[in-house]
């Protein structure tokens, strides 16, 4: 019995005279690793912008959890249980590891100006209880060894990986990744596979963007493919990929 | 014994500041208000540094908030109203009314960064200066560019901050007391500075210079955060506005040009932005060096030539302007920078 996690209904986004989502219409199911592919250039970015919350709708709505998910302004969206990582990833280059992990605790976490200013002892608790949360983050996602250096400062993988962390620390039932294969070697990728499993096997649900087929093919347990800023196919792995439709969009017809 | 250098250290310091107005006092008691002004900048470029320094918002306009502060003391502690209201009731109000324009300022300017912001706050600032000399018609409020005169001084019990008082046969003028006062209130300002640092608040200013659009996803109210990166700078502005004015017992819209947002920037951006004390340095050295200046070259022109060739304030200028651009030739984080901000200068990101 799988019950559904995200339903986007309709989804629309135009920039200018572009269209560059067309009524996209996409379930994602509790627990599960959902593929979101396609060609360059098809809207599979500006989707994710508009899940996030970056970039208004022209249309369209979200469900969440069963309820409609307010998408007027990101923190909101972190705040409902989404967390995402960026395509080119964007950490917080001249904060540590560690204070970039904490700043994803912010959401969950409730520490004001005035107890700052006296050290209260909630709010003593509570930075000590971020702090602790972001160094098992460390641990879990495999960067602690670099938990006090400047995130900037880190290889690419270890970025990303930081910047997955940095996701996980403000507790998402959905995680939703950016291309996180992108730019990595095999033994990156290879890693990166693994670490993602464990997100789901730990509960959670994946949204994954990725150029890297194999990788999506094996990984995910659905697929949809955007073309155009529609929806092509939607289905698991071996079907999509048969799909004459999905075929025609990555390698295109022989004759016109 | 690391730990016991540094309570060393710090007793020393301690010592140092405590005696410090008697010996200034010694050659003149001007020194002990220039060190006064000194300090009241150290507490402005603390307050800016909130600003600029963590959350990294541009403002040029930062001076306002000190006019606030200061006015709301003049008004309410002058015969021009014929109100005289305590000091530790007014400077918390002036703090409440600087935090209020504050976020007046912050919430129209909240989607600007950078080369905007800056513009933005500077008409701001401005605006408030205009304001400040305009406002005495039809109703007369500020009294327009004559000022507001005869503003009441600290008054502590039987102690009266304008007087000078002999305790234990020590004669303690009024800038003296002054200048423990501001002393007490730096120390908390500093504090208060440190632990905003490291605390929730302080990483989400850090992270939404770092990367807006990153610090939105991450969950943060980028919106919340920056007003309230504003309230705190203008509170503290406003605070040492009120001081200010009670120090000096005259404000006017003059004391308040954009020459001052500019030197307080420059007070925050030479000591090493984001730094508590690489602030604290910068705005004490480029508080006193105008003014040893002042007291300098004349004198070493008359020794040298016989006569003044170069007005002194003309040279002071000079010799101040050269000083900033070699520092930001050869320092470019600052005297003392945050190391964060270090590595961003040194090593261009590779992106």
């Amino acid at each position: 019995m799988t019950s559904t996690l995200l339903e986007a209904r309709g989804v629309g986004k135009r920039f200018g005279g572009v269209q560059a989502l067309k009524d996209v219409s996409i379930t994602i199911n509790q627990g599960e690793i959902y593929g979101l592919i396609g060609p360059n250039g098809a809207g599979k970015t500006t989707f994710f912008n508009v899940l996030t919350g970056l970039y208004p709708r022209d249309g369209g709505e979200v469900l969440f959890a069963g309820k409609p998910l307010n998408l007027s302004s990101p923190h909101e969206v972190a705040k409902a249980g989404i967390a995402r990582t960026f395509q080119n990833i964007r950490l917080f280059g001249n904060m540590t590891s560690l204070e970039n992990v904490m700043v994803g605790r912010h959401v969950r976490t409730h520490a004001g100006v005035v107890g700052a200013i006296l050290r209260s002892r909630s709010e003593r608790e509570e930075e000590d209880a971020i702090r602790r949360r972001a160094e098992e983050l460390l641990h879990y996602v495999g960067v602690a060894d670099r938990a006090n250096d400047l995130a900037r400062h880190l290889s690419y993988g270890d970025q990303r990986r930081l910047e997955i962390a940095r996701a996980l620390a403000t507790e998402p039932k959905l995680l939703a990744l950016d291309e996180p294969a992108a730019g990595m070697n095999a033994t990156e990728t290879a890693a990166l596979r693994v670490l993602i499993e464990g997100v789901r096997n730990d509960g959670l649900t994946v949204l994954l963007i990725e150029h890297d087929v194999k990788l999506v093919m094996g990984l995910c347990d659905r697929v949809a493919v955007l073309e155009y800023g529609e929806k092509i196919a939607e289905d698991v792995p071996a079907v999509v990929r048969a799909d004459p439709k999905v075929i025609e969009a990555y390698i295109g017809t022989s004759a016109h | 014994m690391n730990m016991l250098k540094g309570r060393v250290g710090l007793i020393m310091l301690g010592t140092a500041l405590l005696i410090l107005p008697f010996v200034l006092g010694m050659a003149g008691t001007a020194w002990v208000r220039i060190t006064n002004f000194a300090v009241l900048y150290v507490l402005l470029s603390l307050g800016l540094n909130i600003v600029v320094g963590y959350a990294g918002l541009l403002d040029l306009g930062y001076i306002a908030f000190f006019a606030v502060g200061a006015y709301v003391y003049a008004l309410l502690a002058s015969p021009h109203f014929g109100i005289h209201l305590p000091f530790w009731i007014i400077l918390p109000i002036g703090a409440f009314v600087a935090c209020i324009a504050g976020m007046v300022l912050g919430a129209p300017t909240l989607r600007l960064r950078g080369d905007y912001l800056a513009i933005v706050t500077l008409g701001f600032g401005e605006i408030v200066r205009i304001f400040m000399n305009n406002l005495s018609n039809p109703i007369n409020i500020t009294n327009g560019p004559k000022g507001v005169n005869l503003i009441d001084p600290f008054h502590i019990g039987p102690i009266n901050f304008a007087k000078t008082d002999t305790f234990a046969g020590l004669d303690v003028s009024g800038p003296i007391k002054y200048y423990y006062f501001l002393l007490v209130v730096l120390m908390v300002v500093i504090v208060i500075n440190r632990r905003l640092q490291d605390s929730r608040i302080g990483r989400a200013w850090v992270a939404i210079r770092e990367d807006e659009m990153a610090a939105k996803a991450a969950g943060i109210n980028t919106r919340n955060i920056k007003l309230l990166a504003f309230a705190m700078g203008a509170s503290f502005g406003g605070i040492s506005g009120g001081m200010f004015a009670a120090i000096q017992g005259f404000v006017s819209p003059e004391s308040f040009i954009l020459n001052e947002s500019i030197m307080v920037l420059a007070m925050v951006v030479l000591g090493g932005m984001g730094n508590i004390w690489g602030v604290v340095a910068g705005a004490i050295v480029l508080a006193f060096v105008p003014e040893v200046l002042r007291y300098t070259v004349e004198p070493a022109q008359m020794a040298l030539f016989g006569r003044t060739l170069v007005e002194p304030e003309v040279l002071r200028m000079l010799i101040f302007g050269s000083a900033l651009v070699l520092t930001m030739r050869f320092r470019p984080a600052g005297f003392w920078p945050e190391t964060r901000h270090k590595r961003e200068f040194i090593e261009p990101a590779e992106k």
